[in-house]
């Protein structure tokens, strides 16, 4: 590809400035980002030989093989390193397709991934839709709560001086407290009093959800500048009309930013909510499960799942975003 | 129940006062723009004990403020070895970790333009992600002890950390550029005394965001399994047990180590970004 400017003599000979761009973005980002995933992914196939080894050797010996170090207590002393340079052979002929692998490789990752999503029928006990869905709906019902709730109280601060200078320090405080400690607490309390299910897990997801909420919608509704408010005053508009005119579209975008990392807070609270009651179903207990019984891979599935679910509400988020913000013109 | 009025009449009270100080003439003020959040505060613990005692809420569900003084004054011995267990040895070991881990690959990725467009997306992307459910993989591999937690601790702040690193380091202008250029500085002269000084605004933004998610990270990480010591293990236990008290004060001990955490690494970026618009004046 060449670099000359778009607007350089000529440029737009031959192909259209819009493919031209596009053509230049694949080049710019997209073959970088695939060379370091590609990178990340043979990393780990590397980095599954040495971790792996102390099994894989053992392997070999079950099957009648030489190791270097013949019984299994002297091999524990030694690092995964040294026993797969010891043992090169068993180190990297087993390392990537055993049961209970320390670090499963991607290949096994990626088929149980999709073995317990498309292989299975939703409603199966091991489907990872069906626990993606109970996280899923738990997150999405915290979240709209957290989130309408985190809207209303920045219109409060934003109209009233009293709220402003009483809740808003306490809000921004609230940030740097590790607010998910109070997760177990929550789930507790709420199943003696007989709550229990989705409503726990939403209340943790929307008070996760809450606070970023809060903080930047309230940036968001003071963004509008003194001439901009001065030309409503201008026009004699009344309050109401200046907030749905000019303070509410001015704060969309900082909504969105803050709607992003919301739902992920939220993601990550429901999951957490799983943890402390010993859940049987959602993502958040396969973690659970899987790391109580050993089954790695059950693990590594469960975590790609809900990293699949966080990119994905998150790139819902983002296509809103652009929909919206270009036709109200705030975007180019 | 004339417990439960007289927290209402209270609340109303400390509700009209802070009404009269907000719009009063001294509402600009140092004094008032601290005496009116800590004035809600007040009104609210007293509210809360109030209400509690006066309708007799039961002490596993939700302890008053006193009880959870008492257990915070009285357990302060275990709650300290909490702290050291989880913070010092777990989140800020950690945090440190990734901290200089992110800081170098950030730099390495800004010598490199390949490498930062690739990175660069990728960083944000993770930086999004539910890191801590890898968790459970980093205490199978680390054991139970702080070491586990620590990984978890680097894993988490790391993207935060590159991605504003990384923002940083390309934020200088053209013709500051030029200038060191025309000093005839090196790579390393510029890296030194221009690009890192511009980029320590966007560094502890990145440093600020981690200090909440190390201290989350090494919480949660101890529901995974732990010694039987830690402020994570404390709360998941004392929760089975229904030491609501006891669970409250160790997140009111979480909550003061994030505030101070974030407090203080607020306060060296004051000290050495003085210069920045934000600090100034």
């Amino acid at each position: 590809m060449t670099d000359a400017p778009l607007s350089a003599p000529q440029a737009g000979v031959g192909r259209s400035g819009r493919v031209a761009l596009r053509l230049r973005a694949v080049s710019g980002t997209v073959i970088p980002v695939l060379a370091v995933i590609a990178a990340l992914v043979g990393l780990w196939y590397l980095a599954c030989i040495p971790m792996n080894a102390q099994q894989s050797v053992l392997l070999a010996e079950r099957g009648g093989a030489e190791v270097s170090p013949a019984t299994a207590s002297e091999r524990r002393d030694v690092g995964g390193i040294a026993l797969s340079l010891r043992n090169p052979d068993p180190a990297l002929a087993l390392a990537f397709g055993q049961d209970r692998p320390v670090l499963p490789a991607p290949h096994q990752v990626a088929a149980e991934l999709w073995g317990s999503t498309v292989g299975l029928r939703v409603t199966s006990k091991r489907s990872l839709v069906f626990h993606g869905w109970i996280t899923l709906s738990a997150t999405l019902a915290g979240f709209a709560v957290g989130t309408g709730l985190g809207i209303l109280l920045a219109v409060g601060i934003v109209h009233s001086r009293v709220m402003d200078m009483s809740v808003m320090p306490w809000a921004i405080v609230s940030q740097t407290i590790p607010i998910i400690a109070i997760a177990p607490m929550i789930i507790v309390v709420l199943y003696s009093i007989g709550v229990q299910g989705l409503v726990p897990k939403a209340v943790i997801s929307a008070y996760l959800s809450f606070f970023p909420v809060v903080v930047g919608m309230v940036k968001g509704l003071r963004s509008p500048d003194a001439m901009q408010l001065d030309l409503l005053r201008t026009y004699g508009a009344s309050g109401a009309q200046t907030f749905w005119r000019l303070r509410l579209p001015a704060s969309l975008p900082y909504l969105f930013a803050s709607l992003k990392i919301g739902v992920a807070a939220s993601l990550i609270g429901a999951i957490v909510g799983e943890l402390p009651t010993g859940a049987v179903r959602g993502l958040g207990a396969r973690l659970l499960a899987g790391s109580y019984y050993g089954q790695t891979v059950q693990i590594w599935s469960a975590l790609f799942a809900a990293a699949i679910l966080a990119a994905l509400l998150v790139a819902i988020i983002s296509g809103v975003e652009r929909v919206l913000l270009r036709r109200m013109g705030l975007m180019r | 129940m004339m417990l439960v009025v007289f927290a209402l009449v209270l609340w109303a009270a400390g509700w009209a006062l802070n009404v009269r100080l907000a719009s009063g003439p001294a509402a600009d003020t140092g004094t008032a723009q601290l005496a009116v959040p800590a004035l809600f505060g007040l009104t609210l613990i007293v509210m809360w004990e109030l209400i509690v005692r006066g309708l007799e809420v039961p002490g596993v569900i939700l302890p008053p403020p006193s009880a959870i003084g008492f257990a915070f004054a009285g357990q302060w011995d275990v709650i300290w070895a909490d702290f050291v267990q989880t913070f010092v040895k777990g989140a800020l070991s950690g945090y440190v970790i990734g901290a200089l881990a992110a800081f170098a690959v950030a730099i390495l990725a800004d010598r490199f333009d390949f490498l930062k467009r690739g990175l660069l997306p990728v960083g944000n992307f993770m930086a999004a992600l539910p890191i801590v459910g890898t968790a459970p993989i980093l205490v199978m591999w680390f054991g139970f002890d702080w070491q586990s937690k620590a990984a978890v601790v680097v894993v988490m702040v790391f993207f935060p950390i590159l991605v504003n690193t990384v923002a940083g380091l390309a934020d200088t202008a053209a013709m500051q550029r030029d200038l060191m250029r025309t000093y005839g500085a090196s790579y390393t002269q510029t890296l030194l005394k221009l690009r890192i000084p511009a980029a320590l605004p966007f560094i502890f933004n990145g440093l600020k965001i981690s200090t909440t998610l190390a201290l989350i990270g090494a919480i949660v990480a101890e529901f995974f399994g732990s010694p039987t010591l830690g402020m994570g293990f404390r709360i998941s236990t004392s929760v089975g047990q229904l030491a609501l008290d006891m669970v409250w004060a160790e997140i009111v001990a979480a909550a003061l180590a994030g505030s101070a955490f974030y407090g203080i690494i607020a306060v060296i970026e004051k000290r050495v970004t003085f210069w920045h618009p934000s600090h100034r004046g």
